[in-house]
Formats: structure tokens, C-alpha cells, sequence
């Protein structure tokens, strides 16, 4: 008797935690199968071509215009532009934290590096509204600073946590062998760092920095706030945006159900979907390629 | 002979714990010295501490005094890259970069401004028995080669340099036997114009190869002297019992 129970109470948990792992894979694809749904409905009336590479995006105007190359460029520009930005500063601080900070410094370091991941992006937003924005509207000369450099300049601060966190894991994981070779013909730290440490790890950084592109790609509030929003083609940097996923955030709140507008902000959702996973999965890749280099 | 490796008065801690007391040792030029005793006994540490490779453990403290013939290896005017450069070391574990065969002797030429072409990277390798094996696969990733090709691949990376001294770290513990006897058969060719000094566990090695032993127990030179007469007529009771198997 004792024994059926055991066993029985063996099943029940091992259909309880299958229930809970097919659940989450059900989630993923029931939200993949919505943006699908209602993307369809709009390209019945939309070809994709012309939404993905229309030049204007008016839905709102008398002949509504459903081009999202703006907002695809928008998102492409505060994008690099805060990869330009992070990428530099995440792996200095990387290298820095594994390599030459001491033990003290590394313990305030690390978990200071982690509580900047958990500031709500609405108060990053806040900050490029107040701070970041009259900064560069003073210093370009400009009205305001509402523009794509302000969203990169706060999408880098976003990205950073991740990149370096990941970034000196990798830095971290280079076998201690690959250092003692390196000085033990007379190389110095930063000789080693840079012709042996950081090439050992590139995968692993590389990795790192296609989970921040994905982070930032996906970013809204923060964006939101402190791009502007002008659905223009940009020609720089000091020009307002519009991202793809502020787009859907503003405009989904007003627009009438069901109709052409509301199905184009689910077409846009789905090529951001797209747009994310494809750099998770690149970044995915290189993890994984970077876990098997060093198993050998 | 003349003394090409010493060192006086020698102690190391790492934090609370004394590894080495009070070692007295020099090393003559152009000889082999083995240093052996059961783990833990220091000999690594002691081998370490001539290329400064402690220096990469902020805990080490290091009392005494440790010369390259009249240069004192910690003065604080005396840049540690330069030692390592004319302090040779091989590792316990073949530790090649994740380069080619050629990028991994180029390295540390390169890292020492030193000439790199095709000449002197082949003559590292023929000095280190490698090149009549890998003459074709210059370009091949290093850590494709066997474990015994990749360790001589390390003493060329080390030979390369043209150092005074070799330190190597038990640089077969890791090989077969037909690797093993390779590797030997090298380091007494280099000794025609290196300083070596080897740490081994294995003592038919000690007594193949080296001119002379050093014992050690517990972080303490107990005997040295001539290989052969460490070996058959030791002095102290602790050497016999070590290389009789008592222990160890």
C-alpha cells in the first residue's frame, strides 16, 4: 500500500511539472499564433512588400498610408546606436571586473551592475526627459533633445547590465592555462587580455551583445518617452523617432477595433517578434558554441 | 660550474599558510636539476616563485631572496615581463593557445618584439623535435595535436624565446610513456644550452635525465646533490624513505 502511494504521488508530479512546461510552450505559441492571426488580416489588404518597405506610415490620414520603413529605421538607429555606445563600455567593464578589479571592489561592482538592470525603464525614461534630452538640445543647439541620440544614449544604459554581465562570465571562463602561457612568455596584462583573453571569449561576447540588441530592440517606455516620436524617415541621429514597438504602445490605445490600423500594429508586432528572436537566436548560437569550445 | 639560478633565505605564504621555509638553493648553468618530494611539498611553489608567476596571486608573500645569476628577480626596478622572457616555463598541462601551430611560437616573439618570420619559428620547432611532424599543418589549430605534440609544442614556445633558464612543471605527468621518453630525450638536448630546472613525481625520470636532485618535504630543502648519489646513497633517512616508497 505504502508502495502504489509513493508510486502514485511519482506520477501525479511528473504530470503536474509536464502540464507546467507544455503550458509555457502553449503561451509562446498561442501569442505567436494571435500575431499571426491578425497579421493576416491585414495583408489581405496590405501586400507586405509595400508595408515593409512603404515610406510613409499615416494611418490616420485621409488616405491611410501603411509604410513601416520609417519605424524599421527608427528602431534600426536608436538600436545601433546604443550598441555603438554599450558595446565599448560593457566589455571595458567586463574586462575590468574579471581581470583588474580586486576582490573588494569586484563584490560592490557586480551587484551594483545587476541593480542597474532593475530600474524600471519608465524611470530611465524619466531620466532622458529631464537630464539626458536638454543635455544634448544645449550642446547640438537644438530645440529640444528628443531624438534618436537621447533613446540610444538610455537604451545603452538598459543593454549594459546584460552585455556585461554575460561579457564577463565569458572573460571569466577563459581557462586560467591560456593567462599563464600568455605571461609565462612575458606578455603583459593587456597584452594578454587583448591577444588571448578576449579572442578566447569572443563567442561568448558576442553572444552578449546580440542579447542587448535583442533587449533593446524590444525596449518601449523608454524609447516612448524620449525619442519624440516623429514616424519620419530619419536622416541622423538629432532627428525624432518613431520605434516600431512605440508605435504599437502609443497607437494601440486609440485605434478602433478591428479595423486595418488595428491589424497593421499587430503586422508590426510580428516583425519585431521576428526582429528579437532572430538576435536571441544568434546570441543563443554563440552561447552555445562557446560553451562547447571550452567542454573540449 | 657557475650558478646561474638561486635563492636565499626563501619563504612564501599564501595567506596564513607557510608553503616554503626557509629554502637555500642555487642551480649551476647548464645542468638539469630535478626537484622531487611528495605533493605539497613546495617544489611547484618553488618553481613559480623564479619567474614570479605568484605575483598573479594577490594572497602570496614572499620573503628572501631569488637571483638570475647577480640580478635580483624582485628588485622593484627589474620589469617582470623581461624575467619571464629570460625565465622560460613549461606547464604541468600542455597549455597551447587556441591558435595555429604557427601563431603559438609567434606569439611571444611578437609580444617581445622580437623577429617572427618562418626561419625562427622553424628552428624553435626543430629544436623542440616538432618540426619534421607538423612541417605541413603550420597552420593547423594547435590543439589538434596529440598531447605529447602539443607539450614539445610548448617547449619551442618557450625555446623560441631564446631564455636563459627553463622551468618546467612536470611536463610529462600528463603523457604515455613513448611521449614521456620523447620529451626527455629533448630536454637533455636542451640542456646543451639551457639552465632547466624540472619538477617530477616520477623518480626513474629524476634519475634519467637530471644531473642533480633537490628533495623536499613539507616546504623544506632536505638533501641535494648529485643525482646518483641522492639515489643510492642518501643521506637523510626522509630521502630513502622517499625514494624507496615508503611514502609519498
Amino acid at each position: 500500500m505504502r508502495y502504489r502511494t509513493r508510486i502514485l504521488i511519482d506520477k501525479l508530479f511528473k504530470g503536474i511539472f509536464k502540464t507546467t512546461g507544455f503550458l509555457v510552450l502553449a503561451l509562446l505559441g498561442g501569442i505567436f499564433a494571435m500575431l499571426v492571426y491578425n497579421s493576416v488580416s491585414f495583408f489581405l489588404d496590405i501586400k507586405p512588400l509595400d508595408f515593409i518597405t512603404g515610406m510613409e506610415w499615416a494611418p490616420t490620414a485621409k488616405v491611410p498610408k501603411y509604410g513601416m520603413l520609417p519605424l524599421i529605421i527608427s528602431t534600426t538607429f536608436v538600436t545601433l546606436g546604443a550598441m555603438i555606445i554599450a558595446i565599448p563600455l560593457g566589455i571595458g567593464t567586463a574586462a575590468f571586473i574579471s581581470e583588474y578589479a580586486g576582490k573588494r571592489l569586484k563584490n560592490i561592482l557586480k551587484p551594483a551592475i545587476e541593480m542597474l538592470a532593475a530600474i524600471p525603464s519608465v524611470v530611465i525614461g524619466f531620466l532622458g526627459i529631464v537630464v539626458v534630452s536638454p543635455g544634448i538640445a544645449n550642446m547640438a543647439d537644438l530645440p529640444n533633445g528628443l531624438n534618436a541620440l537621447n533613446g540610444a544614449i538610455l537604451l545603452a544604459i538598459m543593454a549594459l547590465p546584460t552585455i556585461i554581465t554575460v561579457a564577463e562570465d565569458a572573460i571569466h571562463a577563459v581557462p586560467n592555462a591560456y593567462k599563464e602561457a600568455s605571461y609565462g612568455v612575458g606578455a603583459t596584462k593587456w597584452q594578454t587580455l587583448r591577444k588571448v583573453i578576449i579572442p578566447a571569449a569572443a563567442p561568448g561576447i558576442i553572444a552578449a551583445v546580440m542579447l542587448g540588441v535583442g533587449r533593446a530592440i524590444g525596449e518601449t517606455m523608454t524609447v516612448l518617452m524620449a525619442t519624440g516620436n516623429a514616424s519620419l524617415i530619419p536622416s541622423g541621429m538629432f532627428d525624432s523617432v518613431k520605434t516600431m514597438t512605440a508605435t504599437i504602445a502609443i497607437e494601440m490605445g486609440e485605434v478602433p477595433y478591428q479595423t486595418t490600423h488595428y491589424y497593421a500594429l499587430y503586422a508590426i508586432a510580428t516583425v519585431l517578434f521576428f526582429m528579437t528572436l532572430f538576435a536571441n537566436l544568434v546570441g543563443e548560437f554563440f552561447i552555445n558554441r562557446f560553451r562547447k569550445y571550452h567542454a573540449v | 660550474m657557475k650558478t646561474k639560478l638561486s635563492a636565499e633565505n626563501l619563504n612564501i605564504s599564501f595567506g596564513d599558510k607557510q608553503v616554503l621555509k626557509n629554502i637555500n638553493v642555487s642551480f649551476a648553468e647548464k645542468e638539469i636539476t630535478a626537484l622531487i618530494g611528495p605533493s605539497g611539498c613546495g617544489k611547484s611553489t618553488l618553481l613559480r616563485s623564479f619567474n614570479r608567476m605568484h605575483d598573479l596571486s594577490p594572497d602570496a608573500h614572499i620573503n628572501g631572496i631569488l637571483r638570475l645569476e647577480d640580478l635580483d628577480l624582485y628588485a622593484k626596478n627589474v620589469p617582470v615581463t623581461e624575467i619571464r622572457k629570460r625565465i622560460g616555463m613549461v606547464f604541468q598541462k600542455a597549455n597551447p593557445f587556441p591558435k595555429s601551430i604557427y601563431e603559438n611560437i609567434a606569439y611571444g616573439l611578437k609580444i617581445n618584439n622580437l623577429p617572427h618570420d618562418k626561419e625562427v619559428i622553424q628552428k624553435a620547432l626543430e629544436e623542440a623535435y616538432l618540426w619534421d611532424e607538423v612541417k605541413n599543418d603550420l597552420k593547423m589549430p594547435a590543439t589538434r595535436l596529440s598531447g605529447g605534440q602539443q607539450q614539445r609544442l610548448c617547449i619551442a614556445r618557450a625555446v623560441a624565446l631564446r631564455p636563459e633558464v627553463i622551468l618546467m612543471d612536470e611536463p610529462c605527468s600528463a603523457l604515455d610513456p613513448v611521449s614521456t621518453l620523447k620529451i626527455e630525450e629533448l630536454i637533455k638536448h636542451l640542456k646543451k644550452k639551457y639552465t632547466i630546472v624540472i619538477v617530477t613525481h616520477n623518480m626513474q625520470q629524476a634519475q634519467r635525465i637530471a644531473d642533480k636532485t633537490v628533495f623536499m618535504y613539507l616546504g623544506e630543502v632536505k638533501e641535494e646533490g648529485i643525482t646518483s648519489d641522492i639515489f643510492n646513497h642518501p643521506k637523510n633517512e626522509m630521502t630513502s624513505n622517499y625514494i624507496n616508497g615508503h611514502f609519498g
